[in-house]
């Protein structure tokens, strides 16, 4: 039996909650090969971030487990760095003090000014370098993130796990880290789990993009190969048929097979008032 | 044209009007209020009388802490006399026959009442400081550790509440049992008050520095995860600067209890500062006690606003997010 470069074999994860454990995962089996982009997609609540926080070793899975390079994972480490949503970055360091202290704590030996090139390189990589020495406090929101991820690729990891990386920014900055991330992917070939809601952005950056049913007891759903070439091109894709079939396998996915959540929810606000029913059935039709 | 041209005078006044709105707010409604303070106390003050003369207003607390001045300044000028005496005597003698051996000794003159100040001053830092020293790092550990928080709670719940003159006879016979020496480096009563303190302003840091590191940003926490911080760095480079607004209202609290818990400490404990300087005009009983104690009534206001401010203007130093509006 031949074991991918990463190996999540029959993930369940058991919350405790007042009526009994709540499982939120069930089963989830995946294999992931060195250097491959994958995205998780799927509706809100249906264990994505799970999926990734067990990855990361910020969870511990109640049922099966994650092997990395033929070790599993049972706590956090730099060799997984994650890129958080909310950037997190400390807000009481600098943009420069904030990638060195990943550095310093993933120093590999490295002499104090090979490392004080190995934050400038990440930096560089980010196109963060004429903000060295600002707060986070001073930056715009893109900027944090792009130092976020420098701060992940500075701990050198064998994989990056990315969680909504770009849900908080708006458009335009969306699409600019997009295009530094498949440049900083294509360069380095990092191993790449990242989580989106957006499917445009599943489809450009992705190898594989693994959908999620819905939960409880969620699972994958489908695994959709995107056999684009690279590097691609936003504009040129716009128009490409091959790239709009993958988008509508995702939007089938979404909306189709997996709508139940929307009922989910109608059933959830039908108990709160009976009125907005109506607007929500003509709602959740309209999807 | 004609609107644009008189635009900016309009613009200038409502300016002007606003700078004396502004001054008005910071100057004249502080100002206010004290003068109907000074009325109203100088009203009441005329219509009560005590065994010790009428009570004093405003005009005999401003004769008395003119008094107090001369009477420091007529000290200091004693003290310094005093010792000039000493030396020519020393030098005399020493002149007379080499080998004699100085002898000094300190001037025995009561202490006034700004060296009182400087004394409670001292009393109190040092009360305040061991009380942080412990406080700060078991907040932290409270906030870290649920069971050390789930253990340490009750004895704070409990002892929180005990009031200073609760705890002084117990300190006291401690203090006389332990700290034995033939040579003592302080005061028994010094170090009375001190602990004294301690134990009152121990409950304000120790709480919101726990409140304060329980609540840290969860995010932050799970990038130490992964960059694997070890427990020291975790507190220092992590724990310690998300916590600082939190631990700082706490030693402003500290502090503002251990001043107040100071003057009654002082007064039981004999110790030489403003408390016993209260206690000492009280008995003392002359028709001019209650206006020297309302002398220091405001001393200890006036220094307990001014320790407040310190911790501020320490806080504004220490805290590293520049744009938050301190207070």
């Amino acid at each position: 039996m031949s074991t991918g470069h990463l190996e999540l074999s029959g993930v369940g994860i058991d919350f405790p909650s007042p009526k009994g454990p709540f499982t939120a995962l069930q089963d989830v089996n995946l294999k992931i090969e060195k250097g491959e982009f994958v995205s998780l997609i799927g509706h809100s609540g249906c264990g994505k971030s799970t999926v990734l926080n067990i990855v990361a070793g910020l969870h511990q899975a109640t049922t099966g487990g994650a092997i990395l390079d033929g070790k599993e994972v049972n706590e956090p480490g730099p060799e997984r760095a994650v890129v958080f949503q909310n950037h997190s970055l400390l807000p009481w360091l600098s943009v420069y003090k904030n990638v060195e202290l990943a550095v310093k704590q993933t120093s590999n030996g490295r002499s104090k000014a090979e490392m004080k090139d190995w934050v400038h390189h990440n930096l560089e990589l980010v196109h963060m370098t004429h903000a060295l020495d600002k707060l986070p406090s001073e930056i715009s929101g893109g900027m944090k993130q792009r130092v976020g991820i420098a701060r992940a690729l500075a701990m050198e990891p064998k994989v990056l796990l990315m969680d909504e990386p770009f849900g908080a920014l708006d458009a335009l900055t969306r699409a600019h880290l997009q295009d530094s991330l498949m440049e900083i992917h294509a360069e380095l070939g990092n191993t790449v789990i990242m989580i989106t809601h957006d499917v445009d952005e599943a489809v450009l950056l992705s190898d594989r993009i693994v959908m999620m049913t819905n939960g409880p007891a969620a699972t994958i759903g489908e695994i959709l190969d995107v056999k684009l070439d690279r590097p691609r091109d936003r504009l040129a894709l716009a128009d490409n048929p091959e790239y709009n079939h993958y988008r509508h396998e995702v939007l089938t996915f979404l909306y189709e097979k997996q709508k139940k959540v929307e009922s989910v929810d109608k059933h959830k606000k039908k108990e709160e008032s009976s009125e907005k029913v109506v607007t929500d059935q003509t709602d959740s039709n309209a999807a | 044209m004609f609107k644009q041209a008189v635009m900016p005078t309009t613009g200038g006044l409502s300016q002007v009007g606003e700078k004396l709105k502004q001054l008005s707010t910071a100057l004249a409604l502080p100002l206010l209020g004290l003068v109907c303070f000074l009325g109203l106390w100088n009203a009441a003050a005329q219509n009560i009388d005590t065994s010790l003369g009428q009570f004093p207003g405003p005009v005999q607390v401003w004769e008395q802490s003119k008094n107090l001045l001369n009477e420091h300044q007529a000290e200091v000028a004693k003290a310094e006399a005093f010792y000039e005496r000493q030396e020519q005597r020393n030098e005399a003698r020493m002149a007379k026959d080499p080998d004699y051996v100085p002898k000094i000794r300190p001037y025995t003159g009561a202490p006034t009442f700004f060296q009182q100040i400087w004394t409670s001053l001292g009393t109190v830092a040092t009360g305040f400081f061991i009380a942080s020293i412990i406080a700060v790092p078991l907040g932290i550990l409270c906030g870290l550790s649920k069971s050390a928080y789930a253990a340490i709670n009750p004895l704070i719940q409990l002892f929180k509440p005990v009031s200073p003159l609760a705890w002084l006879p117990l300190v006291t016979m401690v203090v006389s049992a332990v700290y034995v020496s033939n040579d003592p480096m302080f005061s028994k009563s010094f170090i009375t008050s001190a602990v004294t303190v301690s134990l009152c302003c121990l409950w304000p840091t120790l709480i919101n520095t726990a409140v304060g590191v329980s609540s840290i940003d969860k995010d932050l926490i799970n990038v130490s995860k992964v960059l694997r911080l070890n427990p020291i760095n975790h507190v220092i480079k992590i724990v310690m600067p998300s916590s600082i607004p939190m631990i700082f209202t706490g030693l402003r609290l500290s502090l503002g209890i251990g001043w107040m818990v100071l003057i009654a400490a002082e007064m039981l404990a004999q110790n030489p500062g403003l408390g016993k300087f209260v206690w000492d005009e009280f008995q003392n009983g002359s028709s001019a006690s209650l206006a020297r104690i309302m002398v220091a009534v405001l001393a200890i206001g006036i220094i307990g606003f001014l320790l407040d401010r310190l911790m501020l203007v320490i806080q504004k130093q220490v805290s590293w997010d520049k744009s938050a509006t301190l207070r």
